[in-house]
């Protein structure tokens, strides 16, 4: 089985709550998660629809292997229409909320509608309630999940929650959960904030039971776990230094964007790396790391726990931030550090932290910062404007507008349209560094080739979660592709992205990825879930999502001049480092890719391709 | 020789496998909710702690038991529930000083930790080696090794 066969929909402007049967014919051609939620979003709603209306529907999905021992099997996905990008959005969180959906016996829940009030979800097990938020909102996302525990008495309650950000529809604002967990890119949590829900609150007790082949299964998870420990990144790398093993490796080959793309080497990212967290601080004599932490079911462990130096500028009167927290992760160390010029690693962790408590992506909140300060040196922005001086590399100005953003202060309120509009609002939309309006993450495609054509053709917007082929083209998994050039990266791109729907629709981590292949997540698939689930169909099953999103995208009004990057990466060549001299050759790879994909010349798939697909 | 559970909370990364594994062993079902070991999360302070039953020589759930429905596996010195003489008084469950017998209101006993009759399920699930299965007479061994590795045993020639 894998699935409970059950899904809770709610309808919020009714105040219902209802469970039905799961569709197990989209089960079998979908798997779960990303794949099966979006198939039921792609039949709900028009793909027109404004993403913050009540016709808008938010799904949070978990897997077949969610909840189970399969390494990193804790996953869960918020499906939508992205506030941020008009595109389809599948943000993927890990944490304990997702197993803990699976533990109350629900496969998926379907929001729909908006509450004429503050809601948030209680559920039981089976039962299932809308209560009154009224003293949830206004509150952060820390508050949340402590007021919904103490109220209900109960410590074990799992908590997903929108904070300040999600209320007041930041564009790039997330769903948070387990603290410093996060359904973070696309605005999901500005969704969530437009239906009136603060807070989806879960206790489960009655655990998974329907695993198809339990022996085999546990065969299946035990070998596969044995891949991860044996692997130099997932057993050694990301547990010692986390996805923060990057920050050095990606600045020397000449791919960490920097100062909003104007440079793609950092020359302080040594001070915000990995290796940096480990080193004793002069002010207190400790490292800022803590410990690595897991989440649910994972034996990498690739989490940073942190405490922030006391005698910062930005908490030395707040000691709410002195205890240990989540971060940093690579992608917010860049988007927060490199991204704007700043490499105090201490002012860092505070704005991490304050887009932890109230629900924000740091990654589109950092890069839009990086494009305000670079509206702010070419004379576009003033003091006045922004209420602050912002020059690169000003660690106080990243701290206050944190709490800006965050507040809806000022400035902030522009900050969190997100840099797409902020910057067309200032005449500059070529500054912007983002696809379909999403925030690129802190890989720059001039230096690694294959990652301008995963960002022009992410079905979500500018990611490197749907087709990480930086494994490849930098740390040879599977395989070693040369970084600086286009050979090949269209065939590695579209692999990558179906494999990744793959890994993204069981429910277990993309991070696996570095040590597994398809081959190793087949057979706990083929354990865990009733049916056939070969190799060949777990292919089609990944190129039939990708087609679904496309088709869907498509609908939605996009079209492949969408599927481009911004001028910057196509016309301005990395200024150092060994990509010194290149652009990204995005309009050479496009067409290939099409082809490739079996689409037309305008990026629309073609009838055959559809119909292999059963689509 | 018998053993014990030997838990050393700094490994711990909070995944939750032994739990897992544990309450599937006891229940057939994967379901932390049953688990006999519990993973506590400091986050505030950024530590993880497994918990469970330490196996007290002279038990204060079972001398304090009514039905003398805990008694002792003289294998592996496990203080086990038989849940058939269990009446659900959970006399136990306050007597116990450190919480580690609990009750379950769906079948109407209480649950403790029984070392998996010499083979406890959680030890093998941990991927860090947090929770391991040692000579009960030497739980202390692997501190004594970490303080010797320290002691200064350079020769002092005058």
């Amino acid at each position: 089985m894998g699935w409970n066969r059950k899904v809770l929909r709610v309808n919020l402007t009714a105040g219902t709550c209802a469970p039905e049967a799961l569709n197990m014919a989209w089960a079998n051609d979908y798997l779960g998660s990303r794949g099966l939620a979006s198939k039921y979003l792609v039949e709900e709603i028009d793909p027109k629809v404004d993403p913050l209306s009540p016709e808008n529907k938010m799904i949070m999905a978990t897997g077949p292997l969610t909840g189970t021992m399969a390494s990193t099997g804790g996953r869960y996905t918020v499906v939508t229409k992205g506030a941020l990008t008009n595109a389809i959005a599948c943000s993927n969180s890990g944490g304990y909320f997702g197993a803990e959906m699976k533990f109350a016996g629900w496969d998926m829940i379907i929001f729909e509608g908006k509450s004429p009030k503050p809601v948030y979800l209680y559920l039981e097990n089976d039962k299932a309630e809308l209560r009154c938020a009224a003293h949830l909102w206004g509150k952060t996302c820390w508050e949340t999940e402590e007021t919904i525990k103490a109220s209900h008495q109960d410590p074990q309650i799992k908590v997903s929650s929108i904070g300040a950000a999600g209320e007041n529809q930041v564009l790039f604002a997330c769903i948070v959960n387990d603290l410093h967990r996060a359904a973070g890119r696309s605005g999901v949590g500005a969704v969530m904030g437009s239906k009136n829900l603060k807070a989806v609150a879960i206790r489960g007790t009655q655990g998974v039971s329907g695993i198809k082949d339990f022996p085999a299964f546990l065969q299946a998870t035990q070998a596969a776990k044995k891949v991860l420990a044996d692997n130099a990144v997932t057993g050694q790398g990301l547990p010692k230094y986390g996805t923060q093993v990057l920050m050095n490796v990606i600045n020397e080959i000449g791919a960490l964007p920097t100062r909003n793309h104007r440079d793609v080497q950092f020359e302080e990212a040594g001070k915000i790396s990995a290796e940096a967290m480990h080193e004793k601080r002069p002010t207190d004599g400790k490292a800022h790391l803590v410990t690595n932490a897991a989440c649910f079911g994972c034996t990498i462990a690739c989490g940073r726990i942190s405490k922030i130096d006391e005698t910062h500028f930005s908490v030395k009167n707040s000691p709410k931030y002195w205890g240990a927290s989540g971060g940093l992760e690579y992608e917010a160390a860049w988007a927060l550090g490199a991204a704007n010029g700043v490499g105090d690693l201490e002012a860092l962790q505070y704005a991490n932290m304050l887009c932890n408590e109230h629900g924000m992506d740091p990654i589109s909140f950092g890069a839009t910062v990086g494009a305000a300060m670079e509206l702010y040196d070419l004379g576009i922005l003033s003091k006045e404007q922004i209420g602050l001086e912002a020059q690169f590399g000003s660690a106080e100005a990243l701290c206050k507008l944190v709490e800006m953003t965050a507040h809806g202060e000022g400035f902030g309120k522009e900050l969190g349209m997100g840099s797409a509009r902020m910057c067309a609002k200032y005449g500059k939309p070529e500054l912007s560094m983002s696809v379909k309006s999403q925030e690129f993450p802190a890989y720059d495609s001039r230096g690694i080739q294959g990652m301008g054509l995963t960002y022009a053709t992410s079905n979500r917007g500018a990611c490197h979660l749907r087709s990480y082929t930086v494994a490849s083209e930098v740390l040879g998994i599977p395989v070693k592709t040369d970084p600086l050039t286009t050979d090949g990266k269209p065939e590695l791109v579209k692999a990558f992205q179906d494999a990744t729907s793959v890994f993204d629709a069981a429910g277990i981590c993309i991070f696996t990825s570095f040590a597994w292949t398809l081959a190793d997540v087949q057979p706990q698939v083929q354990a865990a879930c009733e049916g056939d689930w070969s190799m060949e169909k777990l292919n089609e099953v990944g190129e039939r999502i990708w087609n679904m999103e496309r088709q869907f995208n498509l609908a939605a009004g996009f079209t492949a001049a969408d599927d481009d990057l911004p001028p910057r990466l196509k016309n301005e060549p990395a200024k150092t480092g060994p990509a010194k001299g290149l652009v990204n050759g995005i309009e050479k790879m496009r067409p290939e890719y099409y082809k490739v994909r079996g689409w037309d010349a305008n990026g629309v798939p073609e009838r055959a391709t559809l119909e292999r697909l059963g689509l | 020789m018998q053993k014990s559970l030997h838990i050393d909370p700094a490994k711990c990364t909070g995944c939750l496998q032994c739990e897992m594994a544990c309450s599937y062993e006891h229940t057939g079902v994967i379901n932390p909710a049953k688990s006999r070991i519990k993973v506590f999360n400091f986050e505030h302070e950024g530590r993880k702690v497994p918990y469970t039953c330490t196996q007290c020589a002279d038990a204060w759930c079972m001398n304090a038991c009514p039905v003398e429905a805990i008694v002792i596996d003289a294998a592996t010195g496990a203080k086990i529930v038989k849940e058939a003489t269990c009446v659900g008084c959970k006399v136990c469950t306050i007597a116990c000083p450190f919480g580690t017998v609990n009750y379950m209101a769906d079948v109407g006993k209480v649950q403790k930790c029984d070392l998996c009759a010499g083979d406890p399920k959680c030890v093998s699930a941990c991927p860090t080696g947090a929770i391991t299965y040692v000579d009960a007479d030497w739980t202390g061994l692997d501190r004594m090794r970490a303080w010797a590795a320290k002691a200064n045993t350079a020769s002092v020639s005058a």
